[in-house]
């Protein structure tokens, strides 16, 4: 048996946290997608060498502690006024890298107007929207982007889509916008969608550089604790359910 | 015959309140700590419990435009927000009060941004003071249950017509559990009949229901507008006598007091803090001190004439909130002050402001305030404003 010592050393190496991720012990529900697109985001801003470059806006929604967890500059907006907010930092800083991280709540409910209007003018920022359905912080109720017949703290039989409509597919609409240049749904449930996440995330932020207009990655998520399904139904139930209605792939890049 | 008696939330009391009620519309966005509420409606209407529309709206600025909305149709409407939520609203707050569409919400007093907090305290509502709403403030859940079937009434009163929010303390009273009183339907019938409202859309009598005004008739309206949150004091008093000998529960209109009659020191409080006072106030007379509580309950309407008497005899009085009005004082403060001022009220007047962001407010911290109000009623010196428990160290 060899000492753990003798193991610990620079050549045996095969992985290491991005110096972009504190060491803070995360707040979300184990299984929650949003840790994993949070390391994404921070490998990417190391990799690319930006993390003195770059500025996060952050939403409402179990995401607004990201600060805590990501070692960049951040700025909190009210609850769907990041793309606002981004705006104007983009403006003053256009040398910056500036990205928004939404929730479906945050983006494709109460900041519908923002995110609409950023993404047509061609802010050169980046956008993460993270969707899982559900308003996750406040405790699982319906959002715009629940599914059919889904069930949640306030839709207890199920959404009704003669009372309440389609789920909005957000990124459709975002993808006809001729603001934006790169639109493309990822999400984070094996090794290979993980991989594939963090290449869209990495084009994204590559695009700021080119002054490409805007990038937009949605995650297609999980929340276990909403769905009250566990980690790994939750991502059965995702490919199952969420798939079909949000499909994965680039919608856009020119 | 045995009362029904559950061991509920404050949020869930509230639920229960307004489905006795009969609302037709509900209207709300999530958010914390109001959200049980609004789930516990939504239960209640899928299961068939509640004949009403449950409308899922985008933001808080839709749910009180789809309120206003239904009320203007003269459908019974209920919407409930919180902290930025409440404050996303405020623009919809000034056109349902002034369109004269008693909509009735639940507001969950929380603190408000930046730094972004959810914990509770009232400077939510109390910026709202000016929107035209009619703001009663409960000690508890059973009071929170009960003024959601009062605000029914008093905020569709032909002499009133002017919406009404209750406010319960976020976390404190939406998260705490007690056992509540559940009145009969039969009676809430009784009590509340269905809304019947001329400010309303009929096809027997088309009218428009928004309006431009122009300088030579908008101070009328604003005039009219004022004299209707006037009218809301006998009725809202009216209301409270009636429930009481409907349900046994008095809560005595305007303002309530405990221990205030001979009373050398008082403190004047808004919500569930006063349970902690009263307790305090129980201590503090088993020594031999002679201090009073008197609690607000409604901040628009404001109790002025009850204030000026029930403080006649006092030496020094205490204003406790969870609110400043950054670079003055206190909002209840300025409005106890003006409404003393009056009379000529002159003894000290203190503004203790604390308890904000959800800080919790001890009996220590009470009792050190009546024990401070006694010293500066025997002269010593003092600074209107005290920021109570504050951790860090000043130069004032």
């Amino acid at each position: 048996m060899s000492d753990i010592k003798d193991i610990i050393k620079d050549e045996n190496l095969v992985y290491k946290k991005t110096k972009v991720l504190t060491d803070n012990v995360m707040h979300y529900c184990p299984g929650c997608s949003h840790g994993v697109v949070h390391k994404l985001v921070a490998e990417v801003i190391e990799e690319m060498g930006i993390q003195e470059k770059t500025i996060g806006i952050s939403p409402v929604g179990c995401s607004v502690l990201a600060y805590n967890y990501l070692d960049i500059d951040w700025q909190e907006a009210a609850h769907g006024r990041a793309p606002a907010l981004a705006t104007a930092v983009n403006r003053l800083h256009p040398e910056k890298y500036v990205f928004t991280y939404q929730g479906d709540g945050d983006l494709a409910s109460i900041g519908t107007a923002e995110i609409m209007h950023a993404c047509n003018r061609g802010e050169n920022i980046v956008v993460i929207f993270i969707n899982n359905a559900i308003y996750g912080m406040t405790g699982g109720q319906m959002a715009p982007t629940t599914l059919e017949g889904m069930k949640t703290a306030t839709s207890p039989y199920g959404r009704d889509i003669k009372l309440n409509g389609h789920p909005l597919i957000i990124t459709e609409l975002i993808a006809q916008l001729p603001g934006t240049s790169y639109v493309t749904r990822q999400a984070v449930h094996t090794p290979a969608a993980v991989r594939k996440c963090k290449k869209a995330i990495r084009k994204a932020f590559e695009n700021i550089g080119q002054k490409k207009g805007t990038s937009f990655v949605e995650v297609v998520s999980t929340c276990n604790s909403g769905w009250k399904l566990s980690p790994v139904k939750s991502n059965e139930w995702m490919v199952e359910n969420m798939f079909p209605v949000y499909k994965p792939g680039d919608l856009k890049d020119e | 015959m045995s009362k029904k008696r559950e061991f509920i939330s404050g949020d869930e009391a509230v639920a229960i309140g307004v489905k006795l009620s009969r609302p037709h519309v509900i209207a709300a966005y999530p958010i914390t700590p109001q959200t049980i509420t609004v789930e516990r409606l939504s239960e209640m209407v899928e299961r068939g419990e509640l004949n009403a529309e449950y409308m899922h709206v985008e933001s808080e600025h839709s749910a009180i435009s789809a309120a206003m909305g239904a009320s203007a149709v003269g459908a019974r409407t209920f919407t409930a927000s919180s902290s930025q939520g409440l404050l996303y609203m405020t623009e919809g707050l000034h056109y349902a009060s002034g369109g004269r569409f008693p909509v009735v919400m639940m507001n969950a007093n929380r603190s408000v941004a930046l730094p972004w907090s959810i914990y509770g305290d009232q400077r939510d509502s109390l910026s709202l003071l000016d929107s035209g709403w009619i703001q009663v403030y409960v000690e508890d859940a059973q009071e929170a249950l009960d003024m959601m079937i009062q605000a029914f009434r008093i905020a569709e009163h032909p002499d009133v017509l002017t919406p009404m929010m209750v406010n319960l303390d976020g976390f404190i009273l939406t998260h705490t559990y007690e056992i509540v009183e559940i009145p009969e339907q039969s009676q809430v019938d009784a009590f509340l009949p269905p809304f019947q409202t001329p400010n309303k859309m009929c096809f027997n009598n088309p009218k428009n229901m928004g309006f431009s005004s122009q300088p030579n008739d908008n101070t009328e309206f604003k005039y009219q507008q004022n004299l209707a949150v006037l009218n809301a004091v006998k009725v809202l008093e009216q209301a409270d006598t009636d429930f009481a000998t409907m349900f046994g529960r008095k809560y005595n209109g305007m303002v309530d007091e405990y221990q205030s009659a001979d009373a050398e020191v008082l403190l004047v409080t808004l919500g569930s803090v006063t349970g902690t006072v009263r307790d305090v106030v129980d201590e503090m007379r088993a020594e031999g001190h002679k201090v009073g509580v008197i609690k607000i309950r409604y901040m628009r309407p404001f109790p002025e004439e009850q204030l000026q008497s029930l403080t006649a005899k006092a030496k020094a009085i205490g204003v406790l909130e969870k609110d400043i009005s950054f670079g003055y004082e206190g909002t209840v403060y300025t409005n106890v002050n003006s409404a003393l001022a009056k009379v000529g009220n002159t003894v000290p007047k203190l503004n203790f402001v604390g308890g904000l962001g959800g800080r919790d407010i001890s009996k220590a911290d009470i009792r050190n305030m009546f024990l401070k109000l006694q010293r500066v009623a025997a002269g010593e010196a003092y600074k209107t404003v005290d920021f109570f428990n504050l951790n860090v160290e000043t130069n004032e």
